[in-house]
């Protein structure tokens, strides 16, 4: 089918922010009746380039054709004209407001909001989605605020929708169910892409793949016609294994006991619902659950940030002494001699701050140390050279701030400092949310090295199979309850995936 | 849906870090763009030569050796207030009481020198003026502080309204301590003994002053830069989430910067009854608590940087009371040559960190 015209030929598209290139000439087409699987490691301009296509952003360079007609795309209203939808990693929803509501705002013409709920059950019905027009958004799941989302390009005319990340926020079950739907609307004539760095969902989903690396246009080519490896590869610039380590835990005894663990949020909804376990030193204890089913109340009451209702939770030391950590602030928690360590989810908003630079940012944690009025300047900046040369930080200086960093980067600058205080306790939550491969498995090295030092780790993750390959044991959790706690060798993805939705996960499908 | 596609002309892209000499020569083109657009308003508006208009503000700040020392005296005032509310705006907290917390030392001060006078000996007057100056402008600043710390209350709304209770507060008392009787006003305090009168150098009015803004000036910069409590200051002000999860007690850091942005006001109310002025009144501070939030932004909350914004925005004001008396204009025209002074100089920040990108090819039709 090479004849066949173009839904989207961006040709020659650049875009630079400051003196990054996100985009260096790039060519892309894309076809109706067929799933794109936009591919790339993060900063790779896979966001940057669809963004110019839905009218966030204006290319400083090129030309977009729909249909083999030039068009010039200055806001979501004119890509919207143009029959295309995007559906952003962070939903854009109203809370308050129903799906119906949702869908239709910002339409003009008269409001008939009966007549817009027939539509969307119309549209739900063509597809396979399963959503109620009058739900109100605060009661949906994320799944069910994604489908609002999808539903609400569709309603709006569209027919080349592009899709950031769909499935970061979803179960495996949920996932699944998203793609059957994607793939009817494919049969549809739709034109879908797709912007993932999850290898097996480019597989099993789409037809076509095209490949980002440093902003620049690498190659698409037929799915089938390609593997896993060869994407990577591609992605990466270099050949990659593909394996995480697991080395045998070495030594284990007991190090955080969590008894009974009740929380409530300010609203007083349980997030944590009598929630006990061990976490062992030279062990990797893996958390799983849908995203808000407590894994970040139980980080942050271990690390004193979160008041608890009632339980307990316990270190254990070395030498068999046990101290309640329940009721401390973090600088207590030090007090007491338990070198505690957390990378928080929110790397810029908690673990660091974004406007200041490494230097000032290792010192976080060190600054009150010694009797002086002033601050040590001289040992956090040293230590932030280290880790620049330890950890492969890219980065000007020690002197930049570090939202100016990427990701990874910043995730780097987060990891090493808070790594450096020798821990004994490590807490990581979605430690390698939004990183490119190599960063990744730098980060796997780092926290297995920690594992290997007879820290007890708890890792807090979305991706399963990494779960599963990193991990000694799986804590499930779902709903504020521990669903099960299962051995990472040789646990199933399917079997975790229901213990996630369920409690104790014996489904009866 | 063929409809005509027209390219836009221009669009704004974020700029990457400019160096320093870049960021001042936009700057001083935007200084130089306002003197020539005041001198066009100027011609236009009142057919004076825009020359003699400039002369006129250059003179009316450094004319004579007293308006040379008037100019300092009102940068150092100025300054001090704005040295007051930048460690709190450094945190984020927007202390809009400076006016109220340097009225309400002022206040204090003038008890001391009236209540104490022939009770105790000068200096022991001198010392409880010092101690309940900053008290009382650490108190006014308190207990806006302690409800943000306790109950998260807007500090913004709290602080304005603190203002106008200290402003009540001294009229009161102006009455109460009126003298002569039935003016409603103080006068001189303690003109014949001068009791309470902080000792001056030989002959310079306004050189203490100066000095110990001068000082504190210097203090301030190196405690916000350099002390423990300055880095966590700018935690906080950065992120307060941060600041709880490395241990800062967020609660204690807010209480504890604006009991000394408050103390710095009073010391400021401090300077001006017992130092300089030796006299009450409800606009004794005038209006330099408001302006030293403009010249702490404008100065991006450098310390050092607010000596050179406290200068333009007094040396500024002064020019336009001299040319309202000189040419027989409304005092408002200098106001409006000050407003497009400051315009282009904010406006310039712009382009300090955006660009404007013509579109390549523009006009063509899709």
């Amino acid at each position: 089918m090479d004849n066949k015209v173009a839904a989207v030929t961006m040709r020659n598209i650049t875009k630079r922010f400051g003196t990054v290139l996100a985009n260096d000439r790039v060519w892309l087409n894309i076809y109706r009746g067929e799933i794109l699987a936009l591919l790339g490691e993060n900063g790779s301009g896979k966001t940057t380039l669809m963004n110019m296509l839905s009218g966030i952003y204006f290319p400083d360079e090129g030309e977009i054709a729909i249909d083999g007609k030039p068009v010039v795309i200055r806001s979501p209203r004119d890509a919207f004209d143009l029959g295309i939808g995007m559906i952003h990693q962070h939903f854009k929803l109203v809370d308050v407001l129903s799906a119906t509501e949702n869908i239709v705002l910002g339409l003009e013409g008269r409001l008939d909001l009966k007549t817009a709920a027939r539509k969307i059950r119309e549209i739900c019905d063509a597809y396979g989605f399963e959503v109620d027009p009058n739900q109100k958004i605060y009661d949906m799941s994320v799944s069910q605020k994604q489908t609002v989302e999808i539903v609400k390009v569709l309603y709006r005319g569209a027919d080349i929708l592009i899709l950031d990340e769909p499935t970061a926020v979803l179960t495996p079950q949920e996932t699944d169910k998203l793609f059957a739907v994607l793939r009817n609307m494919r049969d549809d004539g739709k034109a879908i892409v797709i912007i993932t760095h999850k290898m097996h969902e480019v597989e099993t989903l789409s037809d076509r793949v095209a490949i980002l690396r440093n902003g620049q246009f690498i190659g698409d080519m037929p799915t089938k016609n390609t593997n896993a490896q060869e994407m990577t590869n591609m992605m990466v610039g270099h050949p990659v294994v593909l394996n995480i380590n697991r080395p045998e835990p070495v030594n284990p005894r007991p190090r955080i006991e969590v008894k009974n663990l009740t929380v409530r949020d300010i609203e007083g909804a349980v997030k944590l619902d009598n929630v006990s376990f061990t976490a062992m030193s030279g062990e990797i204890l893996g958390i799983a659950g849908i995203s808000g089913s407590g894994q970040k109340e139980l980080l942050e009451a271990i690390a004193g940030l979160q008041p608890v209702e009632s339980g307990s939770i316990e270190y254990i030391g070395d030498d068999g002494r046990r101290e309640q950590l329940i009721g401390k602030d973090p600088l207590a928690i030090k007090e007491l001699g338990v070198a505690l360590s957390f990378v928080p989810e929110d790397r810029l908003g908690m673990g660091l701050v974004g406007n200041m630079d490494i230097g000032n940012n290792m010192m976080l944690r060190s600054y009150r140390s010694g009797r002086s009025f002033f601050t040590n300047r001289r040992d956090p900046y040293k230590l932030a050279h280290q880790m620049v040369d330890f950890l492969e930080i890219s980065t000007p200086s020690v002197e930049t701030p570090v939202r100016r960093l990427s990701g990874g980067n910043v995730q780097k600058v987060l990891v090493g400092r808070e790594i450096a205080n020798a821990p004994s306790v490590l807490l990581t939550a979605y430690a390698v949310r939004g990183l490119d491969i190599n960063s990744s498995y730098l980060i796997y090295d780092t926290i297995n090295s920690q594992k290997m030092r007879g820290v007890a780790v708890l890792y807090v993750g979305e991706d399963l199979d990494v779960l599963l390959e990193l991990c000694d044991r799986i804590l499930v959790l779902c709903g504020g309850k521990v669903s099960g706690i299962v051995p990472g060798p040789g646990a199933k993805k399917r079997d975790v995936g229901m213990m996630m939705t369920k409690l104790g996960g014996n489904a009866d499908e | 849906m063929n409809k005509k596609t027209k390219t836009p002309l221009f669009h704004v892209a974020k700029r990457a870090a400019l160096p320093w000499y870049k960021t001042w020569a936009i700057r001083g083109a935007a200084l130089l763009l306002a003197l020539v657009l005041c001198g066009a308003v100027t011609s236009l508006v009142t057919g004076e030569n825009p020359f003699a208009v400039y002369g006129a503000i250059w003179k009316g700040s450094f004319g004579t050796t007293r308006k040379i020392w008037v100019l300092l005296q009102n940068i150092a005032m100025l300054l001090c207030v704005s040295l007051a509310v930048t460690p709190a705006f450094r945190m984020r907290c927007w202390n809009l009481g400076a006016e109220g917390q340097a009225l309400i030392g002022a206040l204090a001060c003038a008890a001391c020198m009236i209540t104490l006078a022939g009770r105790l000996p000068n200096w022991a007057i001198i010392l409880c003026m010092v101690v309940s100056s900053l008290l009382a402008g650490a108190v006014w600043a308190g207990i806006p502080a302690f409800f943000k710390a306790r109950y998260n209350t807007n500090e913004t709304l709290f602080t304005l309204m603190m203002n106008y209770v200290a402003a009540q507060l001294v009229a009161y008392f102006c009455v109460v301590w009126e003298s002569p009787k039935g003016s409603g006003t103080i006068g001189i305090i303690n003109q014949k003994t001068e009791i309470g009168w902080i000792p001056q150098f030989p002959s310079q009015k306004y050189l203490l002053n100066i000095l110990v803004v001068a000082v504190l000036c210097v203090l301030i910069y190196i405690y916000l830069n350099y002390s423990k409590q300055g880095y966590e200051i700018a935690v906080v002000g950065e992120s307060e989430r941060t600041a709880r999860y490395v241990g800062i007690k967020v609660e204690r850091v807010i209480l504890r910067t604006m009991l000394l942005s408050g103390a710095i006001c009073g010391l400021a109310g401090l300077l001006l009854v017992g130092s300089t002025n030796h006299t009450l009144t409800a606009s004794i501070v005038d209006g330099r608590g408001f302006t030293a939030v403009m010249v702490s932004w404008l100065a991006k909350f450098n310390p050092i940087g607010m000596i050179f914004t406290s200068f333009l925005l007094v040396f500024l004001g002064r020019g336009a009371g001299e040319i309202a008396t000189k040419f027989g204009l409304n005092r408002s025209f200098g106001d409006i040559l000050t407003g497009i002074i400051l315009f282009c100089i904010i406006g310039s920040e712009f382009f300090i960190n955006y660009e404007i990108k013509l579109t390549r090819g523009a006009g063509k039709e899709g």
